[in-house]
């Protein structure tokens, strides 16, 4: 039998297969840093409508902690929270706080909550609501997510912290219920843990927080 | 050698992927929502043929009848991804709207199709042809049903132009009724079938029109030239 037209063939799926990766890799290599440049900016800018930039003057991007609580943050993962300080004093913490029962799956919010544990605001980072219903949790969308901002866990009490239909104060959408239920819970839960842990989370560096 | 113009209205009319070959159709269903949505994975799925074709056909002497196949898939994956890493860094707020459907463009048919049935038969410059012509009847049919469901599903149309653009352009979002609720069917994948159903039904409509015109100037034609005889 002859071997060599299938080894011709094959050295020549090779050879396309070095050129194929060798041309993603240098596009990569050319593109990582803009790419993840992009991914910096667009959570700075979720960040900076939650916290005016002149509120604070640390590098909130890098000053990061990564804290579990399945209980109250909605996941098993790590959650990122971001501290905003000036001259070095706390001025708020900014959660990447989860959602995980919204109508299609988890809904990743950015809870930012002043020191002394009012609402700054909260932002919605990424979910699969139905399009049309659920997705008036966006800004883009509708104003609704704007309404948190200056609330705590005394305004309102327990009982408001639930949507109208529940007997609290938040509205729902017209059609969907579970997507802001599931939001209201996740906002209130983060507010639960920056109260239980609200001194810490400013105590730890960055440094001392990774090798932990 | 195969016409330029044949190519030309195949691709964008009666060979036309969308509505005639009916391939591609899990991006075109999921991705126009808007217009602009629309003209995105357009643009990047024409890219990808364009740049797929011509390499196909450049290689095509090259290839052994017996790996061409993943030959091709290996051609068009890492010009896909190419493509998914550029916009991701050039166009990022298309690029998180698109996202999970730029890598899908690997998986659509038309671009495997057109390398086999096409590319690997013809040299360059028709293949560079076939695949614009195709990815702009491909492109066209997305904006098309884009348009149709942003303007009954949410009452504007170009919304969100800076996605693609960035600062280019001006907010070009026409809005067409102030507090118009939305209609929630055309948002909704059901809305996309039902869209790209009318377009094609649209499509049989003229043809049909222009054969019996067509037909009808024949037999028209024919007696006005027997009395010459």
């Amino acid at each position: 039998m002859n071997y060599r037209p299938v080894l011709v063939s094959a050295a020549f799926l090779f050879l396309f297969a070095v050129i194929g990766s060798g041309m993603v890799a240098y596009t990569h290599e050319n593109t990582a840093e803009r790419i993840h440049d992009n991914e910096r900016r667009a959570l700075l800018k979720s960040l900076h409508e939650l916290i005016a930039p002149e509120r604070y003057d640390n590098d909130i991007f890098h000053d990061v902690l990564y804290v579990r609580d399945r209980q109250l943050l909605g996941t098993d993962k790590p959650v990122a929270v971001y501290r905003a300080r000036k001259n070095g004093w706390p001025v708020a913490a900014v959660i990447a706080a989860v959602a995980p029962d919204g109508y299609n799956g988890s809904i990743r919010l950015l809870v930012a909550i002043n020191l002394d544990g009012t609402l700054a605001g909260v932002r919605v980072v990424e979910h699969r609501e139905t399009p049309g219903l659920g997705d008036a949790i966006e800004t883009s969308r509708s104003d609704w997510i704007l309404g948190f901002r200056g609330k705590s866990l005394e305004n309102p009490g327990k009982e408001g912290w639930k949507v109208k239909r529940d007997g609290g104060q938040f509205d729902q959408f017209t059609g969907a219920t579970i997507t802001p239920r599931a939001v209201v819970k996740a906002v209130h839960n983060a507010l639960l843990y920056y109260r239980q842990h609200g001194k810490e989370l400013f105590e730890q560096h960055p440094e001392a927080a990774s090798q932990s | 050698m195969t016409d330029t113009r044949t190519i030309i209205r195949d691709g964008l009319w009666t060979n036309n992927v969308g509505l005639v070959q009916i391939l591609g159709l899990c991006p075109l269903l999921a991705v126009t929502g808007t217009f602009i949505n629309g003209l995105g994975l357009g643009l990047a799925t024409m890219a990808t043929l364009i740049a797929s074709n011509v390499t196909i056909s450049a290689i095509r002497s090259l290839v052994r009848p017996e790996v061409r196949i993943p030959v091709f898939v290996l051609v068009i994956a890492s010009i896909v991804t190419v493509i998914e890493l550029l916009m991701s860094a050039y166009l990022y707020d298309l690029y998180k709207v698109l996202g999970i459907f730029i890598p899908l463009i690997v998986t659509n048919c038309a671009i495997i199709g057109r390398a086999e049935a096409f590319a690997s038969r013809h040299s360059v410059l028709p293949a560079f042809l076939d695949g614009l012509s195709m990815g702009l009847g491909f492109m066209l049919v997305l904006v098309t049903l884009g348009g149709m469901r942003e303007i009954i599903g949410h009452g504007t149309l170009f919304s969100h132009a800076h996605r693609m653009f960035g600062n280019l352009l001006p907010d070009i979002t026409i809005v067409f009724a102030g507090d118009y609720q939305g209609f929630l069917l055309a948002v909704l994948p059901p809305g996309a079938f039902i869209g790209l159903g009318l377009i094609i039904a649209l499509k049989n409509i003229i043809d049909k029109r222009l054969q019996a015109r067509a037909s009808r100037v024949t037999a028209a034609a024919v007696p006005a030239v027997q009395p010459g005889h």
